[in-house]
């Protein structure tokens, strides 16, 4: 066993973990945050992305012992009390989702597209999200929402309250 | 999926993984990023007793100019490479190639020496050092040793590194006026590894080819040189017609198989095609 130091949403955890834990079941089994999900398992459906110091990596290809000492950032930490973060209003109001199975890691990938470039383009909103497979959408609504979610958030808009 | 047990070593600095290599025998792997590493490990392809964590030796992971040549670390992220400035000034082709490599996500994790020490027949980093000339440093108990690119990649999933050592640094030839690289892939749709890539640097002086390299991967055991397609650029005037008679040898000497990404007869022509679109690019940028 191995004892890492997480902070996962701005709280800290202290945690024994087999080293070969994924950071992914450390977040759903350790932790009890199941809205990471696991899709592929195989590094491609970015199903399961999450911050990792402020940039998106896909859990189910990082140990958690490699997050040891980091910061991470789930969907969970997204919302301010209560309130939904401007990527997940967006995706709301645009029909982003259908089943939503892909959504967590579509707005994880998006918050680090839009950290590091606010006023994306279409096509760069499609190249950030390569790596996040959507099998109901056809993607357009989710490019759609991020355009939104960008929108507000360029015009200062933070948190918008969830029903 | 998880990965077999083992046991888990985080190393403060290279001395420290060397000792540890050592320690350990044949027993260990090396984790950087671990994004060739851990899908291999969950698919139990590879079961190592022992995991060294390099990927927090501040150090390594260090891009710096070196003057005549650019300086990676071995631990440095794609997505560093791809938007270090001086790797975009001095060697873009490097950045480019960088910028094919799966997705956002994954060159956030994955390293440049990780894919380069496993050396994946398809990876598309291979071909960038191919074409770029670039010096390989490996550390290991008897010190530092540089390696040639030529000279690294020496068959499937394996590299001219010993037992004991580990890849520490990537010297890249800095590029200057008359010179001009591009990189053509063709990806395979669902992994995104180069079903074929053509990584092709070339030097124009006075509107004659006068060196070129060109680096290809995904469709041999490993990436290797098209010495018939260099051999048919150098010396000859800067056009469309040599970059055409050139791309025409692109598959020479290359033996392909059918499979699932293809016919053998297709693989040759996406060798030739991808091969004349590089070309064309890297010339164009040469003389631009």
């Amino acid at each position: 066993m191995a004892e890492i130091n997480v902070s996962v949403n701005g709280r800290a955890y202290t945690r024994d973990v087999e080293p070969r834990t994924l950071l992914v079941h450390f977040l759903r089994d350790a932790i009890g945050l199941t809205g990471t999900h696991v899709g592929c398992d195989t590094s491609q459906c970015g199903a399961c992305t999450v911050l990792l110091d402020g940039r998106g990596v896909k859990s189910c290809t990082v140990l958690a012992v490699q997050a040891n000492g980091a910061q991470v950032t789930t969907i969970e930490g997204l919302e301010t009390n209560g309130a939904l973060h401007p990527l997940q209003a967006a995706f709301r109001e645009a029909h982003g989702l259908q089943c939503g199975f892909c959504t967590p890691g579509m707005i994880m990938s998006s918050v680090d597209l839009l950290s590091h470039n606010p006023h994306p383009t279409e096509g760069e909103i499609r190249h950030a999200l390569e790596g996040n497979l959507c099998r109901c959408t056809g993607y357009h609504n989710i490019v759609k929402a991020v355009q939104i979610a960008a929108n507000t958030m360029a015009a200062g808009g933070s948190a918008v309250a969830a029903d | 999926m998880y990965p077999a047990s083992f046991e888990y070593h985080p190393a403060a600095s290279v001395q420290d993984a060397l000792a540890l290599l050592a320690k350990y025998g044949d027993e260990p792997k090396l984790l950087a990023g671990g994004h060739s590493l851990i899908p291999v490990m969950k698919l139990r392809f590879a079961s190592p007793a022992h995991l060294i964590d390099i990927g927090r030796i501040p150090a390594l992971s260090a891009i710096t100019d070196g003057g005549s040549a650019v300086h990676i670390g071995a631990t440095a992220r794609h997505a560093s490479v791809v938007s270090s400035p001086v790797v975009r000034q001095k060697v873009p082709l490097l950045a480019e190639v960088a910028s094919h490599i799966g997705d956002p996500l994954i060159r956030n994790m994955g390293t440049i020496g990780g894919s380069l020490a496993h050396a994946d027949p398809a990876a598309d980093l291979p071909a960038a050092m191919l074409a770029l000339g670039a010096t390989l440093v490996a550390t290991g108990p008897a010190g530092t040793r540089t390696i040639a690119a030529d000279d690294f990649f020496t068959d499937v999933f394996t590299t001219a590194l010993h037992p004991g050592e580990m890849l520490t640094e990537i010297r890249v030839p800095a590029r200057g006026a008359g010179s001009g690289g591009a990189y053509e892939k063709n990806p395979d749709p669902a992994s995104g590894y180069a079903i074929v890539g053509i990584a092709a640097q070339v030097q124009v002086s006075g509107g004659t080819i006068t060196a070129a390299r060109v680096g290809m991967t995904g469709l041999g055991p490993k990436a290797m040189r098209l010495a018939a397609v260099e051999g048919a650029l150098t010396g000859k005037p800067a056009t469309a017609a040599t970059v055409a008679a050139a791309a025409a040898h692109a598959a020479d000497g290359l033996v392909f198989v059918d499979d699932a990404r293809g016919s053998a007869a297709y693989k040759g022509n996406l060798a030739r095609v991808h091969t004349r679109r590089a070309l064309a690019r890297a010339l164009a940028a040469a003389t631009a």
